[in-house]
């Protein structure tokens, strides 16, 4: 199975980038969460229901929706928080790029570890730009705005191209493919990684050394 | 085609395409209501939750589009629409998007109704959720107000796209197959908004208040009725009847099977919205009570009707971006009882123009700072000489 990838590219004012990131990894959560799974005899399963909530952007003219769960919310800003925190202290001229990588878990025997395949990987491709005046923001607070609606429609015309999705598990493989651990919602599996590209053009990978760390721990 | 089907699967399918399109008018119509939605995840299914989204019903909304469809569902060549245009203060109208639920002839025969068709439904309509954020009528629709309002229509049949001018824009929200056709869910909206321009509205900065009443337009070109966007969802009622499901068969499906799909439906939440209020002419606040919010009071607004007298007014709700479940007041407010035993204008004016403090008022004409400070050593010698009085006063306080 081939991993489907899809990038994003925004420009975008240093005070703007936690919103837009937001605002676009929450609209890929929307489509990629269900609400909890309780199973029932004979293979049955129920699902619970999903809420949403309208976000006012501070800094963009824009609103998004996201999934009603405080506790997902909180994990995707904290990984925004770092992104934007490494790309603040990278000296990197504002460019970097964060993704958001839907996978499955594949038990393996003992002594190996669980395989981690993913199936879809969404790269958000972020450059920071520095503004002289008060109008420069105004402007580009509007056209922020727009480009990151242009963002959410390429989204859903991904999502709803319907292409592989993982198959519905049983009760017992249901953590091989969903996140179970919030209490009311239940994403896909998914990991959140960033690099940030320094003044060189060089990529520092995160990934790369989560990796080679998990490798060794063997 | 249709023979391929069990009669199981297309009951199925037909009460999950008719309940889309009841979702989808009220996802589209409460989108452009000009405040933010806010609905709760639950973990356990409620069994009242179709597609297993949280989306309320506003009964007035579903009883247009159930009256729009009358019995029957979107199929090939009868699409169903929703159209929402602007009128002005002034009694200017301008479409501004139509939302067009189309279903062709291309059929998935091998497709899972119970299962697939189901959740790919539930996917498309959480893609119209962020995609009615993103035209460019939300903006409008937030800012709705004493200029304008933002008014909807639900009409069945061929699409009709020439009140958006010209250059209009389309963009398609997606599409899921099914055994009897694909159907498509896609918006047209206007991007000339030289109405808007002409008149200067104000692109930044909320307009307060919303108007509330519920007049009714005949557009220029069939019978089909205009209503207003911003009708606020009503308020709860004990033991009300769920009013978006009207026959008790019609219950969501909230079962799925990892193996051969069966289903087993529940009962529907007995939870309802039922309310309305008197509608005022002039500008006055409504407070509504809202029991279990700690002073949760809110106030909102009214405005004067600019259109047709409404039939009856409805209440404004009262929830916020941060009550992420509305708790329903449980009473209308404007009744005539002991709790404001005047007429609501008068206490409205009084209000607004309360008599002055008597000891902050100063009659200028009688003293003038000179006389003032003529009299001081006068004062003065008057509170010497009842300090002992004024010293057991100060004890009684203590």
């Amino acid at each position: 199975m081939n991993c489907r990838s899809e990038v994003l590219e925004v420009s975008l004012e240093g005070r703007q980038v936690d919103e837009a990131l937001l605002a676009l990894l929450h609209t890929i959560l929307l489509h990629r969460s269900t609400g909890k799974f309780h199973y029932k005899k004979e293979g049955t399963y129920s699902i619970g229901t999903v809420g949403t909530q309208d976000i006012d952007c501070d800094f963009i003219d824009f609103t998004f929706v996201r999934v009603s769960s405080d506790e997902l919310d909180r994990v995707i800003r904290k990984a925004v928080a770092e992104f934007k925190d490494a790309l603040g202290n990278s000296g990197s001229d504002g460019m970097g790029q964060i993704s958001l990588e839907f996978y499955q878990k594949k038990k393996s025997r003992w002594p190996f570890s669980d395989e981690c395949i993913p199936w879809e990987v969404w790269t958000i491709k972020v450059n920071v730009v520095n503004l002289a005046n008060e109008q420069e923001r105004q402007i580009c607070r509007e056209k922020v705005g727009e480009k990151l609606g242009e963002k959410v429609i390429n989204i859903v015309e991904v999502i709803n191209r319907h292409e592989y999705l993982p198959k519905m598990p049983t009760q017992s493989e249901v953590d091989n493919v969903f996140d179970t651990s919030l209490k009311d919602v239940q994403p896909y599996l998914y990991k959140i990684t960033y690099q940030i590209t320094d003044s060189l053009g060089t990529s520092v990978s995160t990934t790369m050394r989560r990796l080679i760390k998990d490798t060794l721990a063997l | 085609m249709d023979s391929d089907l069990s009669p199981q699967d297309r009951k199925d399918l037909d009460k999950f395409i008719k309940f889309f399109a009841l979702k989808t008018v009220q996802v589209i119509v409460q989108a452009r209501l000009g405040e933010k939605i806010c609905t709760r995840s639950s973990s356990s299914p409620t069994g009242s939750d179709w597609f297993t989204l949280a989306i309320k019903d506003i009964p007035e909304v579903t009883h247009e589009a159930k009256k729009a469809l009358a019995g029957q569902l979107p199929s090939i060549g009868r699409s169903m629409c929703v159209e929402i245009s602007l009128k002005t203060s002034e009694g200017d109208s301008m479409e501004l998007e139509t939302w067009c639920l189309e279903m062709n002839e291309k059929c998935e025969k091998d497709i899972k109704v119970s299962y697939t068709v189901y959740t790919r439904l539930s996917l498309l309509l959480k893609s119209l959720l962020a995609i009615t954020r993103v035209t460019p009528a939300y903006k409008l629709s937030r800012k709705q107000g004493h200029d304008y309002v933002i008014l909807y229509r639900i009409y069945f049949g061929d699409v009709q796209l020439s009140g958006l001018g010209e250059g209009f824009q389309t963009v398609r929200v997606g599409i899921v197959g099914t055994p009897i056709g694909t159907l498509t869910l896609s918006c047209a909206y206007r991007t000339n908004l030289a109405l808007m321009s002409s008149r200067r509205f104000e692109r930044t900065g909320p307009i307060m208040g919303i108007i509330i009443d519920h007049f009714v337009e005949r557009p220029l070109s069939n019978t089909a009725l205009l209503h207003p966007c911003n009708y606020r969802a009503p308020v709860e009622e004990e033991g009300g009847a769920y009013a978006g499901v009207e026959d008790s068969q019609e219950v969501c499906t909230t079962s799925f099977s990892t193996s051969p799909p069966s289903q087993v439906e529940a009962s529907p939440d007995p939870a309802a919205f039922t309310h309305s209020v008197s509608l005022f002419g002039t500008f006055m606040y409504l407070t509504m009570a809202v029991p279990g919010k700690e002073g949760g009071v809110p106030q909102v607004l009214l405005q004067p009707s600019h259109g047709t007298q409404a039939d009856h007014g409805r209440a404004p709700s009262c929830p916020t971006a941060d009550m992420p479940h509305q708790a329903p007041p449980s009473s209308c407010t404007f009744s005539k009882d002991d709790l404001l035993p005047m007429d609501l204008g008068t206490f409205y004016r009084e209000f607004q123009n309360p008599p002055q403090l008597a000891s902050l008022s100063i009659d200028i004409s009688a003293q003038s700072m000179a006389e003032d400070l003529d009299s001081l050593p006068e004062k003065l010698a008057i509170y010497e000489k009842n300090i002992d009085e004024f010293d057991a006063f100060v004890d009684t306080l203590q």
